[in-house]
């Protein structure tokens, strides 16, 4: 899957199953304090994240995602390892 | 410190707020419907009663919404009308100390689902985060409380299908106590497959399919079970006071609440456990029999129920025979919540001056015999009426309310 693929994937999902709006996505929005993703919406975030790439979200390598960029970056990562 | 409803809201199989109810009500219109699904799932019984789920999404944002399981749901919808009709907005909630006791005492699907989800997956962290707040029996006070941004007390009460007459009787001692000025309570039921299973294997239910909107037939000789049902009911119980300085709209005091237990068989109804019930909330409500015109009957058509209920009015009420009908009859039973909207019921039929017919009593059982039951729509002034509400573990629970026309006002 390329990455522009990727990216739009987890911007719709964030739309449709998050339903955060869609003006509040870029790339330097914070995950926390910009789009108001709490700790029940990571709980939701790793089911939805299994189902549509087919690995599991690990909390510990969650830490360093702060943005929405950071979290492309780490669904790339594990999508398209190097 | 009196106690008086100043708000109601009902989401119920006979109507979808207070208005369609009371046409229901009058016009002794049935909500039963045969659900295919559970004879395809092996019921005994395909009758229930049916209401439409309500569509929140749009209207509470996602982290409300993904809490609330199917009753808690109707019961948003419900106290949604409730607080509107007591004129109460989210600026007064957010500057009082509003509590909220809700009767529920199931919440089958989240957990059949969640189990489901885990035995598939084998993970946990694949159930993901709504099904915790949704399968909970609190869950109808716990995601309101959260919706409404409630201050006061804040609990749920799980007295089987007495549950929301209970509820709103510890709401009544609450305020008559002076401890909360003004509490949302009522009773929310499922309407599901997954929740009546078991209750179906019980042998209780009605199996005549083949006329829903006559199956549900209390105090009939012919009557062959209840039929299930559900939805959520809503009452604003407030001080007296408090809805004076408010200049609220009154639709009843509550003067009394009884309550007791059978202590005998955990689903078989006796006489004496709800002649006690009954007597402790007149003499709580400090009248005489004869000041109660109208007794909304726990009734839910079942053999043995029906017949010792009857017999326990007998005992209670002996020669004042007031006008009695089972609304069940064109409810079907709404277990958890019947408590709470029988209260409402009643409440729609003493404000508007008439008893809702107890429909399908073709021919009376015996055991009814010297009972005033109305089997049509009937003109009545009420004064005050009763309401019953009994459960399994033979817990009991009957309030009575007063009209703000006999002269207290």
């Amino acid at each position: 899957m390329q990455n522009e693929e990727i990216i739009r994937k987890i911007n719709q999902l964030l739309i449709d199953e998050i339903e955060i709006e869609e003006e509040l996505i870029t790339p330097a929005a914070e995950l926390k304090k910009d789009l108001g993703i709490d700790s029940l919406d990571f709980v939701d975030l790793f089911v939805i994240i299994e189902n549509n790439f087919g690995f599991k979200m690990k909390a510990e390598e969650m830490t360093e995602v702060k943005t929405l960029q950071d979290f492309y970056n780490y669904i790339i990562n594990r999508v398209n390892p190097n | 410190m009196r106690v008086v409803i100043t708000g109601m809201g009902i989401y119920s199989v006979i109507g979808k707020n207070l208005a369609a109810v009371k046409d229901s009500l009058f016009q002794g219109r049935s909500g039963i419907i045969l659900d295919p699904k559970r004879k395809e799932m092996g019921f005994r019984s395909a009758l229930t009663g049916m209401v439409d789920r309500p569509a929140l999404k749009g209207v509470l944002d996602r982290r409300l919404r993904i809490g609330l399981p199917v009753q808690g749901e109707y019961a948003y919808i419900s106290t949604l009308e409730a607080l509107q009709t007591a004129g109460i907005d989210q600026h007064f909630l957010d500057n009082h100390e509003v509590g909220i006791l809700f009767g529920n005492d199931s919440s089958a699907v989240p957990v059949v689902e969640s189990v489901d989800i885990l035995r598939e997956k084998k993970d946990t962290m694949m159930i993901g985060s709504g099904y915790i707040f949704q399968s909970m029996n609190s869950t109808v006070s716990m995601n309101l409380s959260v919706i409404f941004r409630l201050k006061g007390v804040n609990f749920t009460i799980s007295g089987a299908c007495a549950s929301g007459s209970h509820a709103i009787g510890i709401g009544y001692l609450m305020i008559r106590q002076g401890l909360q000025e003004m509490i949302i309570c009522g009773g929310a039921q499922e309407i599901n497959p997954e929740s009546t299973a078991s209750f179906d294997a019980l042998n209780a239910f009605s199996i005549r399919e083949s006329e829903p909107a006559r199956a549900s037939r209390p105090f009939d000789r012919d009557r062959d079970g209840l039929v299930p049902s559900g939805g959520a009911a809503t009452v604003i119980l407030e001080s007296y006071e408090s809805a004076m300085k408010r200049g609220a709209t009154i639709f009843g005091e509550i003067v009394g609440y009884g309550f007791s237990s059978n202590g005998e068989h955990i689903s078989m109804p006796n006489v004496e456990g709800p002649v006690r019930a009954m007597q402790k909330a007149i003499h709580d409500a400090g009248i005489s029999p004869a000041g109660i015109d109208y007794i909304n009957a726990h009734a839910t058509s079942t053999p043995l129920g029906d017949c010792n209920e009857a017999k326990s009015i007998t005992t209670v009420f002996g020669a004042s025979r007031p006008l009695i009908s089972s609304t069940k009859s064109m409810t079907g039973h709404e277990m958890w919540m019947g408590g709470a909207s029988e209260v409402i019921y009643s409440t729609l039929m003493m404000n508007n001056s008439f008893v809702a017919p107890n429909i399908n009593l073709d021919n009376p059982d015996d055991c009814i015999a010297g009972l005033n039951i109305a089997t049509r729509t009937t003109p009545a002034e009420i004064r005050a009426f009763l309401s019953n509400s009994f459960g399994f573990g033979g817990t009991n629970s009957s309030l009575i309310v007063s009209s703000v026309n006999n002269g207290r006002y």
